[in-house]
């Protein structure tokens, strides 16, 4: 199965990601034989069989609604690369 | 004394014969000497590695020192490391120094462990060669030319060159086995569970599982009792209980029922290393097992239902990773999408690009169905096809790899060869199931490993049986130009 060109530069915009014109056709080439070997998987038949996510079909464990994270802002904040009174900086985003 | 093993580096302290900061400090000049050409570790902790000695010299002088006290180890580049930089071998985390230790780190710690630094791996942990590491590719100490496997080929080689008494290391779909077989060392990757994931950067959450490597199983048995147990800041940390894995090392393996996967012994399968496999076996049934086959019929989908999920689930890891909070930002963005696009395309190498619009495909409108679900459906067949086996058979036996270590460059045109790397190690984790690679002879002088597969906790029997082997057969003790 082959994918178009158009489909790669929307998935790449979903994706959050930038390619170059190059970069575009070697992602349509190594994506289309990604996609033949997946394709395999249309080989069996599996419509009475329950998709499984977790190894033990585990479900999300809860805990009790109490505070015991403290706030480590300021510390967490010096990783950042642009932040200013505990607000992280990107580029103007409202016009 | 860098030659020695985990468990025999823990009986020479304990009886004094060299002090820790003494086996630490060779350790350092060893990777000061081997690591620019092997590339094993991408940061050496040289002041915290002679603290953390000196610290435990002292514990042990108060007879205050545990079984691990004074140990150095390595831990894979993508378990946080307070104060140290964790960069997943990705430019993307070049400069990320993390603020925290992930579990498996503090536990470390709190044995005792002195931490040499973190290895080398593919980036992201996608890859099966340590090729794809933005601080360059890792050497297999067996033979320079050649990859050592991956994604945790630092740890594997590491542990291999005796750069360090042993290595955590993480294993999505083969990442722990498949170098631990190249490099001729034992791989041990536990229960999805078995161990918390907290810290551990993720990419596959689902799949992800931290392990070890080290020389033998009896040293893997060592670490694992420091790793293993449940975690609440990790809800897939199972809370089934821990045991102590050395207690049943000694158990004799008669009656022990061996299946081996008539799909993992048929083409594909180098003839060379079958036969290394195949005398590996029969050394088993010299100790008292029985063998027998066993069918894993979806066997052929694992690696189609691996590269939808994989691929799915790291899309969704990965976009935490957007130059804001931490990590690469690029310069001079015009707005936020070109931030956010920019940053991510100049952070990513090629491979995880790859991997994230494979992910983003899959789960995308319209192919959702078709793909995921579906992946998901082959999951569940997988599952029920190991559980069937382990109706008849106690562990599952076969090649861990199809041949040995090839060279580095070998695999770069098309993705999918790379991919066909795993085609024996996937499905284990697809199934959750305890996986362990050990060493059972050389081709051509290259390291072929045996990989062993158990039910689920079953990692007490699985390091029983391949200490009983390394007991009756020295492969282990191999190592490179020795």
């Amino acid at each position: 199965m082959s994918i178009a060109l158009s489909d790669v530069e929307n998935i790449a915009h979903l994706a959050r990601l930038h390619l170059s014109d190059q970069e575009k056709e070697e992602a349509a080439k190594s994506m289309s034989n990604i996609l033949n070997l997946i394709d395999q998987m249309q080989s069996v038949n599996t419509d009475e069989v329950q998709p499984l996510a977790h190894a033990f079909d585990a479900v999300q464990r809860l805990r009790v609604d109490e505070v015991t994270e403290s706030n480590h802002r300021d510390e967490l904040q010096t990783l950042a690369p642009e932040s200013e009174e505990g607000l992280f900086l990107v580029p103007k985003v409202i016009e | 004394m860098t030659e020695l093993g985990l468990a025999q580096i823990s009986r020479a302290l304990a009886n004094g014969e060299f002090s820790s900061l003494e086996l630490t400090q060779e350790y350092l000049r060893q990777i000061a000497s081997e690591n620019g050409d092997l590339n094993a570790f991408i940061t050496v902790c040289e002041e915290q590695a002679m603290a953390q000695a000196r610290a435990a010299d002292e514990a042990r002088s108060k007879g205050e020192a545990g079984p691990f006290s004074g140990i150095p180890i390595a831990h894979k580049d993508l378990f946080c490391t307070k104060g140290v930089r964790t960069s997943c071998a990705s430019k993307m985390l070049d400069n990320f120094i993390s603020p925290y230790d992930a579990t498996v780190v503090e536990n470390f710690n709190r044995a005792g462990a002195v931490v040499l630094g973190k290895t080398n791996m593919d980036e992201f942990a996608m890859g099966s060669s340590n090729e794809t590491s933005f601080y360059g590719p890792v050497k297999n100490p067996w033979n320079r030319s050649l990859v050592p496997g991956g994604s945790s080929g630092g740890s594997a080689a590491a542990v291999a060159a005796r750069l360090c008494a042993g290595a955590t290391a993480t294993d999505t779909g083969g990442s722990i086995r498949q170098p631990a077989s190249f490099t001729g060392i034992t791989g041990l990757k536990p229960t999805y569970g078995r161990v918390s994931r907290w810290g551990m950067v993720a990419f596959a959450s689902s799949l992800d599982q931290a392990g070890t490597m080290t020389q033998s199983a009896e040293d893997a048995a060592m670490m694992l009792n420091v790793m293993a147990g449940s975690d609440p800041r990790d809800s897939t940390c199972s809370e089934a209980p821990t045991e102590d894995y050395t207690a049943s090392l000694d158990k004799p393996l008669n009656g022990l029922k061996i299946g081996l996967p008539v799909q993992h012994f048929s083409e594909g399968l180098n003839s060379d290393v079958e036969k290394v496999i195949r005398d590996a076996v029969a050394e088993f049934e010299k100790l008292g097992a029985t063998v027998k086959e066993v069918s894993l019929d979806n066997s052929h989908l694992s690696v189609s239902a691996y590269y939808v999920i994989a691929p799915a689930e790291a899309s969704a890891n990965l976009s935490r990773y957007d130059g804001v909070r931490y990590g690469y930002r690029c310069e001079n963005p015009s707005d936020l999408e070109d931030m956010y696009k920019r940053s991510r395309s100049e952070g990513f190498g090629a491979e995880v690009k790859r991997r994230i619009m494979v992910g983003t495909y899959a789960l995308s409108a319209g192919y959702y169905d078709a793909y995921y679900i579906k992946a998901q459906k082959i999951r569940r067949l997988i599952k029920n096809d190991f559980q069937r086996a382990f109706e008849d058979v106690d562990v599952i036996m076969g090649p861990t790899s199809p041949h040995t270590a090839f060279p580095i460059g070998s695999k770069n045109d098309d993705p999918v060869t790379m991919y066909l790397e795993d085609i024996y190690t996937i499905a284990v984790n697809l199934a959750g199931l305890p996986g362990m690679s050990i060493p059972v002879g050389l081709v051509k002088n290259l390291p072929i490993g045996l990989q062993i597969v158990g039910r689920d906790f079953a990692e007490a029997q699985l390091l029983n049986v391949a200490h009983q082997f390394q007991l009756a057969t020295d492969w282990h003790k191999r190592a490179p130009g020795k």
